[in-house]
């Protein structure tokens, strides 16, 4: 019986017709892909990329030197030198970020008490040369001032959560 | 005012005529090979939710047009222990025969190359022929990997070459001639229902199989294996080599869906035609009555669903088993042919209505 059964199931071929309606099917329903260059996926506030320095509004720097982020670094990434300026306060005179060596964990941040090292939204970007994969101070400044609007938004849509 | 043309056309010797549309349809032919390439990249594409080629100009357009001028800019790579002039000879003994049993295909009435008596005896020569075209390329290129799929692609295509022969023999039986237009015409009657694919259901089913596993199509593609033996019996061919191997490929897709819609399906019969209860005088409306009634674009519009359907396995089935393939070519295939062959025998002495009366 279960022969006979079988014998009908091969020769009215209805499990290649059910797999051919399956891929049919799929034929015309909308297709998952996104064309990256034209669309995006989308992106969280708590996306982990290029990293950035950030200013107070009045144009302070935030960084105070206490390099905690070069402590809690895992891929030791961060190289900070600090020493006093000229009104008594503590100011990093180097801040080097490896990108070869950082594993965008984003723990830097975390440790941050002052907000001052973020990691940005950026993805796209490139070396052309070898050594410019060492984000130096002043960079890493100027990537917070572009972005600083961007990363100010992020750090508020965050804010219940920290 | 077009005296001259006319004129001009007239005193153009036939054979020179001749050679001008043969240049032309393979020019054509060749264009139709180029745009299922990417049919198939498309298809296959929507059916696994993506997109397929979108870069190349609109709707990857151009992708065809881009790998075919990138395949002929690369060197075309000879091995050093390769037979050089075998080597040479097999991408073109592949091509050939399936450029040449285009001739006996008619479009529409009369619209062929060569209106010859035995057209069904020719095809099947010529199909046949493509085999040397793969053991001559598995041999010359002295590799192991080519010379296995050479080696299946050989006993897979004789196998199925018997199966595929006696399907064709029903088909015989049922119209009485070889010829390719004289089989058509034997089907023209009461609409679609009038076409031999209806008595014949297993032998068409069987010829439509054994048409792909003769491609060496996937599911039927161990020949190929991509993930057993690379590529075949053509691994060491690149460049243009690779091309012509890959063009006899799918122009093979479109010889085999077009026998199929012959030898089945009306060839360029329209479905409409003594369609009972359909309005007679739409057929004498310009352009929808042309578009309805028989002609080449039926020819056409049937081969272009049967390519789809090669796309479509392609999509669908996993790879059989080596043994699998052989299985079903000799202990499936070739009974259901054979019994079939004998209960239309039997149909045709009881003139069985409607097909056989």
């Amino acid at each position: 019986m279960s022969m006979l059964k079988n014998i009908i199931r091969s020769f009215t071929l209805s499990e290649l017709l059910k797999g051919m309606r399956l891929t049919g099917r799929r034929l015309v329903s909308k297709k998952t892909t996104i064309r990256y260059p034209e669309e995006k996926t989308p992106q969280s506030p708590r996306f982990r990329g290029l990293h950035a320095l950030r200013r107070y509004p009045n144009g302070e720097e935030r960084c105070i030197g206490c390099k905690l982020c070069e402590a809690v670094c895992p891929a030791l990434a961060i190289t900070i030198d600090s020493e006093e300026r000229e009104d008594g306060s503590r100011r990093t005179t180097r801040f080097d970020i490896d990108l070869f060596k950082c594993v965008f964990c984003g723990f830097c941040e975390e440790a941050c008490p002052v907000d001052a090292v973020v990691e940005t939204r950026i993805f796209e970007y490139s070396f052309f040369e070898r050594g410019t994969h060492i984000m130096t101070k002043d960079m890493l400044l100027e990537v917070g001032r572009k972005n600083e609007d961007q990363i100010a938004a992020d750090r508020q849509a965050d804010v219940a959560y920290r | 005012m077009f005296d001259w043309l006319t004129n001009f056309y007239t005193s153009i010797p036939p054979v020179v005529l001749m050679t001008a549309y043969m240049f032309a349809f393979i020019l054509v032919l060749f264009v139709c090979v180029a745009y299922v390439t990417l049919a198939e990249r498309k298809v296959i594409g929507f059916m696994q939710v993506r997109m397929g080629p979108n870069r190349v100009g609109p709707w990857g357009f151009g992708q065809p047009i881009a790998d075919a001028l990138k395949l002929m800019f690369k060197e075309m790579i000879l091995p050093t222990d390769a037979d050089r002039f075998l080597f040479r000879l097999a991408p073109l003994l592949t091509m050939i025969p399936a450029l040449a049993a285009w001739a006996v295909i008619p479009f529409a009435e009369g619209w062929n190359f060569a209106d010859i008596n035995a057209g069904l005896l020719y095809i099947l020569a010529m199909t046949s022929l493509g085999v040397y075209g793969v053991i001559v390329a598995g041999w010359a290129s002295n590799s192991k990997y080519a010379l296995l799929g050479a080696l299946r692609a050989a006993a897979q295509i004789v196998a199925y070459e018997i199966a595929m022969g006696f399907a064709l023999v029903g088909v015989l039986m049922a119209s009485g001639s070889l010829n390719l237009s004289d089989i058509v015409m034997a089907q023209q009657g009461k609409f679609f229902w009038n076409w031999y694919w209806v008595p014949l259901l297993p032998l068409f089913l069987t010829f439509f199989i054994a048409g792909v596993a003769e491609t060496n199509r996937a599911p039927f593609d161990v020949v190929e294996g991509e993930s057993e033996i690379v590529a075949g019996f053509h691994v060491e061919y690149s460049g243009m080599g690779f091309a012509l191997f890959f063009l006899a490929e799918y122009a093979n897709i479109i010889l085999i869906s077009a026998l199929t819609v012959l030898l089945f399906l009306g060839g360029w019969l329209s479905p409409f035609e003594g369609l009972p209860l359909f309005p007679a005088y739409l057929l004498h409306l310009p352009y929808i009555g042309a578009a309805l009634s028989s002609g080449p674009h039926w020819f056409i519009a049937k081969t272009c669903f049967f390519i789809f359907c090669f796309l479509w396995f392609r999509a669908t089935f996993p790879r059989f088993r080596y043994d699998q393939i052989m299985r079903l070519g000799w202990k499936a295939l070739l009974p259901v042919t054979l019994i079939w062959i004998f209960v239309e025998g039997i149909l045709l002495y009881i003139h069985f209505p409607p097909w056989f009366d």
